[in-house]
């Protein structure tokens, strides 16, 4: 039913969001963490920072990405000249354009979930001798684990659908960068609109399944 | 609905010496029309309103029925598209200008490059998207002629339009890029590491024409034919362009 190429592109879409998702996993579950249980100097900055690339232009986000990983940029000349690893307009552009744009969004859900997990319970297991690093595994990340799976999902779903941050970075480039958002838009450029409307139907699907799923988590319902 | 009536008959009041033209134009051409809009405004009061983007775009949106007076293809088979829908004004398209493709690099690049095939060596090759975008259109036929297309076709970036080609290679993130002599001579960031000889590049040709759908249809004429003129094909030539005929 979908062509070769069309599962290509999806299979691109899946593996880079996904490797996205797993990337900002650990720091975004620290930080939510962070932000949850502990007080500090600057945390409503940071809070700030954070939740930026959800409400800025993603093209915005897109330039700032491209001027800091681009060869002649800060990082991306670090890359290039000491392990000659090229970032912009490959795939792994794309995964950071993914990356940076779902943050905002696990550490939402994740902090939420943490703060859902009643302190009390915390409380007795140090009183019983737990450190803090087994209070947090044994407690705190099972209670909350529900939120944060529905936060991962959602995490992943916004990574599936980036756009405006991936065509500035990563291009659009067939078979190396072309997500499905990026294919959809060529097919609309083509003016194949039936081809576009096949990669729709699969984005639509995909997306729901996603958010479907992360509803479900999120709602704790057994 | 006073006020409405009121809005309307004064946006209606707007008299038709100052028509306000939207002219869609391939990116390449973007400088020149800078240069002629304002001379052409400040002599006949008409205003232009500049659409600048990949030929494939505009011609897209033209089709989706957006509110165009004017097409600046930078090649054929966009203007074909729309004269096969009937979505051209008879009689009003004509091709006078052309273009050189060149190679362009970093200017501080050291990259060599004294021949098409020396783009085998580069890492990562910028040009406009070659599906769809003319100026990209040109540049696989040329690369194809030169049977180089398959040897350079994993390290093409297809960018937007051409403008966003050079923009990379400006930026120093592709090595190298192939756009047209007229982009090139506008920017102080790339220079030209190599010029396809005329005898062997594709067949390059900008057709204009009015819409079928202007509203405007006398005073776009009138900007086609100032298009064509000797003070217009002044400033294109300046630029670089071709001239036809």
């Amino acid at each position: 039913m979908m062509s070769s190429e069309e599962w290509q592109i999806l299979g691109l879409t899946v593996r880079t969001a996904g490797l996205a998702t797993l990337l900002i996993l650990p720091p975004g579950l620290l930080l939510a963490w962070l932000l949850a249980r502990t007080r500090w100097r600057g945390k409503s900055l940071v809070e700030t920072l954070v939740a930026l690339p959800l409400v800025m232009p993603p093209v915005a986000t897109g330039l700032i990405l491209l001027k800091a990983f681009g060869r002649r940029g800060p990082i991306g000349h670090f890359l290039h000249d000491t392990l000659g690893l090229d970032v912009v307009f490959t795939w792994r552009a794309v995964v950071l354009a993914m990356a940076v744009m779902a943050f905002p969004l696990l550490v939402r859900s994740a902090r939420v979930a943490f703060e859902g997990v009643p302190h009390r319970l915390e409380q007795i297991a140090r009183t019983l001798g737990a450190r803090e690093g087994r209070v947090f595994f044994t407690i705190t990340l099972p209670l909350a684990a529900r939120g944060i799976l529905g936060g991962t999902l959602l995490a992943f779903a916004r990574a599936l659908g980036e756009f405006g941050a991936t065509i500035l970075v990563a291009g659009n480039i067939p078979g190396r960068t072309t997500t499905l958002s990026l294919a959809i838009y060529q097919l609309v450029q083509l003016g194949q609109d039936e081809d576009a409307f096949r990669l729709l139907a699969v984005s639509v699907a995909v997306a729901f399944a996603a958010v479907w799923l992360s509803e479900w988590f999120l709602r704790g319902r057994a | 609905m006073r006020t409405i009536c009121l809005v309307l008959s004064l946006l209606a009041a707007v008299p038709a010496s100052a028509a306000e033209l939207q002219v869609f134009a391939a990116a390449s051409l973007t400088d020149a029309l800078k240069e002629i809009a304002p001379e052409y405004e400040k002599a006949t009061g008409d205003k232009l309103v500049l659409n600048l983007g990949a030929s494939s775009t505009l011609a897209r949106q033209i089709q989706e029925g957006a509110p165009a007076d004017l097409f600046l293809s930078a090649d054929e088979a966009k203007m074909d598209g729309l004269e096969k829908r009937k979505l051209l004004l008879a009689g009003t398209r004509k091709s006078v200008l052309s273009n050189t493709l060149v190679v362009v690099v970093p200017v501080d690049s050291n990259l060599k490059i004294a021949g098409p095939a020396d783009l085998v060596a580069v890492r990562a090759l910028a040009l406009a998207e070659p599906q769809t975008v003319p100026a990209g259109i040109y540049a696989k036929e040329y690369l194809k002629s030169k049977g180089l297309w398959s040897k350079v076709i994993d390290r093409v970036v297809p960018t937007e339009n051409v403008r966003a080609a050079l923009a990379a290679v400006e930026s120093g993130n592709v090595d190298a890029g192939i756009v047209y002599k007229t982009d090139a001579g506008i920017s102080k960031k790339v220079r030209i590491a190599y010029e396809v000889p005329k005898a062997e590049s594709p067949n390059i040709s900008y057709p204009f024409a009015v819409l079928a759908g202007s509203e405007r249809k006398e005073a776009a004429r009138k900007l086609l034919h100032y298009l064509h003129s000797p003070p217009a094909l002044a400033v294109f030539r300046k630029y670089g362009f071709l001239i036809l005929e």
